[in-house]
């Protein structure tokens, strides 16, 4: 071998057909959708200033983000599973089932750990559920947890009735609890956050699922478990779900079987705003976690200003659109 | 042109070539077609003469070159333009719609009418009849396509080859998958259809069905027409030295490596519909060749051993000892490392670094507890990627900026990280460029003479007689020949390698 061995950082004229010139700096680090994501976070915030003057005021901020701690949460979640390459659209009610089966536990005044376990361990069972249908039977995940979704709504309103079930007093308010000054549910949402960043960004195992997602045969063929990867998933999502009811509850002081309805478009919108790629591979927590924030920010910002719910339905259908194409764009530009 | 003797000129080609990506693969090809010839094209695996029939039949369009009818020059857009000519081409797994009837697959694309008027049901079903009546053969037109046999199938697609009048029918290796009885059936049909003056064109591996069924033979062989001849003045051997006679290149050598113990067994491995019966020994230092035409099973072979498809019945044994290697995972603790055949699909994570993606068969090497050390992985790559001198602009960019040469080499240097003592490698040099190959070959020679055991698939017989210590060659599913280096010639792995049907069927 008469060629010189050519490493990092040596200045290597790249002849003709070896290999693309890299990108240069600034795109590697402008050229990202979760560069979009905190653009469209500091704009929005600036709208809002317009609207009222609360809004430049963090506090507010931080306030109004618990009406929406519990979907972030699951968004974070969700991301992971989106760059796995597979789709989970039934943690919103999966949350709402849990959420109803813990309250009806509490109001028997069971002791709390088995309450929690009830909770814990349905939405374990609602995790299993979903991996062994798409990764025992081989299902495509967006028809198995469209069926879920609507399974696990459809048992709460079983279980729930049509009533609210309510919660002890002590129970209620975690959203009023303030721990090194922030409201407890956004602690636990940034918390979560550093530690699947950490998980993603750090670990083998994050590797791996971004590994899995890129090219699962590949990955495959590395000797790389795929399907135990995102049998683990799965499993997390469901047992996030029912976290999540947990401190859906504790706000709220009541449960009903429509808990976050239709909190699957908001938790997809939240992952495609940070820039997940709908196929897989690609996405970070930073974009999810700033996509999360944008959005609180949009729905306070929309109520504030007096939009009709409808209207505000409507903005949020045309963010989703406009985000997957502009992290289409992206990615185009950046994939050769 | 037109007459040539008593020939008429059907079609004429005249300096077709064809490049995809850049790379040239049918070079300045004249070929005359005449009415009423049965026209067999042969050459070994991607030597072109698919490209060719492609081309014919627009699939593909040429580069360069011109193709003309009847002395007019046309120019062959799409498949269906193709079709308005009067060129049909009948593939080997025939495309069609299984669910809707024989009888609609054979209207299909010819009905005409408003979108709006009555389907003419009865009228359909009685010319698709018809057309049956007339190859002679038996198919209910009414069934569906899903649930008819193969040959069945491509009866109805000769058939709508009739349908449109076709001029020219061109059959892709038809015969594979057929019975013998089938494959007569098949011939008399043909015979038939050229007696009638149309022209076939016929591809195929299997020498005694060319004699038995074509006319002349052109013989291609990387990328070039090296002959077109009538067959009876063409001896088999004849055939097969056309087929291959390339020069071998000086610089294959294989190095000396020390021959050691037995590092994998195999013991009468077998899959159903793949391979069957596969027995073989690899030792330490030794480097075995598997040769054979794509779909002889060698693939599913090294699959197997992998773990990725598992056989159902034989044993796997390791330096000795049976393994049951039920998932790529397993093989890899077994040190046991495979380089795929198709880099895109199952090779390379195209988004990814080209760090990340030398370093994703040894986590274990780059990471405590789980968490990675970037440092570490780092000079792992860095070390690699001198090793094998891959090119790059840097080892952040995603490995698809690079060039396939260099892609190959990253998934080799991410094997060699997982230190094997047993290494199968598919094709490693295919669509690599000829100075990368060189290298290539050095590396495999290294590695055995470092003691590891190495099964090499390749269909570039060169590089088999160049680096193999044996050559075992596969044909339809079951290992045909043993060859020492010694021993081991082109003509003696093709004829080993080409199906000879009688024979295969009888056991």
């Amino acid at each position: 071998m008469s060629e010189a061995p050519v490493g990092l950082n040596s200045t290597v004229s790249a002849t003709h057909r070896d290999a693309a010139p890299p990108r240069p700096l600034w795109q590697v680090i402008f050229v990202r959708p979760e560069t979009l994501t905190f653009v469209l976070l500091v704009l929005a915030i600036f709208a809002g200033g317009q609207l009222s003057p609360y809004f430049l005021d963090i506090r507010y901020i931080l306030d109004s983000f618990t009406l929406t701690a519990e979907l972030s949460l699951l968004a974070l979640i969700l991301t992971l599973v989106i760059i796995a390459g597979e789709i989970d659209l039934s943690p919103a009610s999966a949350m709402a089932l849990s959420a109803c089966l813990f309250a009806y536990a509490m109001s028997f005044d069971w002791p709390m750990w088995i309450c929690v376990s009830i909770g814990i361990g349905s939405g374990l069972i609602m995790g299993a559920i979903n991996s062994a249908l798409i990764i025992g039977l081989q299902l495509p995940s967006i028809i198995v947890t469209i069926g879920t979704l609507t399974l696990y709504r459809g048992l709460a309103q079983v279980i729930a009735g049509d009533k609210s079930i309510r919660v002890p007093e002590w129970y209620i308010g975690i959203d009023k609890v303030q721990v090194l000054g922030l409201p407890a549910p956004d602690l636990i949402f940034i918390l979560a956050a550093i530690a699947l960043a950490f998980l993603l960004g750090m670990t083998v195992w994050g590797r791996q699922i971004y590994q899995t997602g890129t090219n699962e045969t590949a990955a495959i063929y590395a000797g790389i478990r795929t399907r135990r990867i995102k049998a683990v998933l799965f499993l997390a999502t469901g047992v996030t779900a029912s976290i999540a009811g947990m401190i859906f509850i504790s706000r709220l002081g009541s449960v009903r079987y429509d808990l976050g309805l239709g909190g699957e478009l908001q938790m997809v919108l939240m992952a495609m705003l940070g820039g997940t790629y709908i196929f897989g591979g690609r996405g970070t927590i930073l974009g999810t976690f700033l996509a999360a924030l944008l959005l609180s920010v949009i729905s306070t910002g929309m109520t504030t200003a007096n939009l009709l719910p409808a209207t505000q339905l409507c903005v949020l259908g045309v963010l989703l659109v406009l985000s997957i194409i502009a992290t289409n764009f992206i990615y185009s530009r950046t994939q050769r | 042109m037109g007459q040539l003797g008593s020939q008429q000129t059907l079609i004429e080609a005249r300096g077709i070539s064809k490049s995809f990506a850049g790379v040239e693969v049918l070079r300045d090809v004249d070929l005359h077609l005449y009415r009423g010839e049965i026209h067999a094209l042969l050459g070994e695996n991607g030597a072109g003469k698919s490209t060719f029939a492609k081309i014919l039949a627009g699939v593909h369009r040429p580069t360069r070159g011109s193709i003309a009818l009847n002395g007019d020059v046309v120019e062959i857009q799409n498949p269906l333009a193709a079709q308005r000519l009067g060129i049909t081409l009948i593939h080997q797994e025939p495309l069609s719609f299984p669910d809707l009837s024989v009888a609609e697959n054979l209207v299909l694309g010819r009905l005409a009418g408003s979108p709006w008027s009555k389907v003419p049901w009865k009228e359909i079903e009685e010319e698709a009849a018809q057309l049956m009546t007339l190859l002679g053969v038996d198919i209910d037109v009414k069934r569906p396509m899903r649930g008819l046999s193969i040959a069945d199938q491509q009866m109805v697609e000769i058939a709508r080859a009739l349908a449109s009048d076709s001029r020219l029918i061109i059959m892709d290796e038809p015969t594979a998958p057929l019975t013998p009885k089938e494959v007569e059936t098949l011939f008399s049909i043909a015979r038939r259809l050229r007696d009638e003056g149309r022209t076939i064109i016929f591809i195929s591996h299997r020498l005694e069905e060319v004699r038995a069924l074509c006319d002349r033979v052109t013989i291609f062989r990387d990328g070039n027409k090296v002959a077109t001849d009538t067959i009876s003045n063409l001896t088999d051997a004849d055939i097969i030295r056309l087929m291959i006679g390339r020069s071998l290149r000086e610089y294959l050598k294989k190095q000396d490596a020390q021959i050691g113990d037995v590092a994998l067994e195999v013991k009468g491995l077998t899959k159903a519909g793949y391979f069957k019966d596969i027995s073989f020994a690899i030792r330490r230092g030794e480097i075995v060749g598997l040769g054979g035409l794509v779909g002889a099973g060698r693939t599913d072979v090294a699959r197997a051993l992998f773990g990725i498809a598992p056989a159902d019945k034989g044993e796997i044994l390791i330096k000795g000892t049976a393994v049951a290697i039920s998932d790529p995972a397993v093989a890899i603790d077994h040190r046991v490392a495979f380089v795929p055949e198709d880099r895109a699909i199952a090779g390379i994570f195209r988004t990814l670094s080209v760090e990340q993606n030398i370093t994703a068969a040894v986590p274990e090497k780059i990471s405590n507890a789980g968490i990675i050390n970037f440092s570490t992985e780092h000079e792992i790559a860095t070390d690699s990627i001198q090793k094998l001198s891959i090119r790059l602009a840097s080892m952040r960019q995603p490995i698809g900026e690079l060039s396939g040469g260099n892609q190959q080499k990253s998934i080799l240097a991410r094997w060699l990280l997982t230190d094997p003592e047993i290494l199968i490698l598919d094709e490693p040099t295919r669509g690599i460029d000829i100075g990368v190959k060189a290298e290539f070959y050095d590396m495999i020679g290294e590695l055995a003479a470092s003691g590891r055991a190495i099964l090499l698939i390749s269909s570039e017989l060169p590089e088999l007689l160049a680096l193999c210590d044996r050559v075992l060659v596969m044909s339809e599913g079951r290992i045909t020949a043993d060859i020492p280096r010694a021993e081991a010639t082109q003509e003696s792995i093709m004829h080993a390698a080409v199906p000879r049907s009688a024979e295969v069927r009888a056991s």
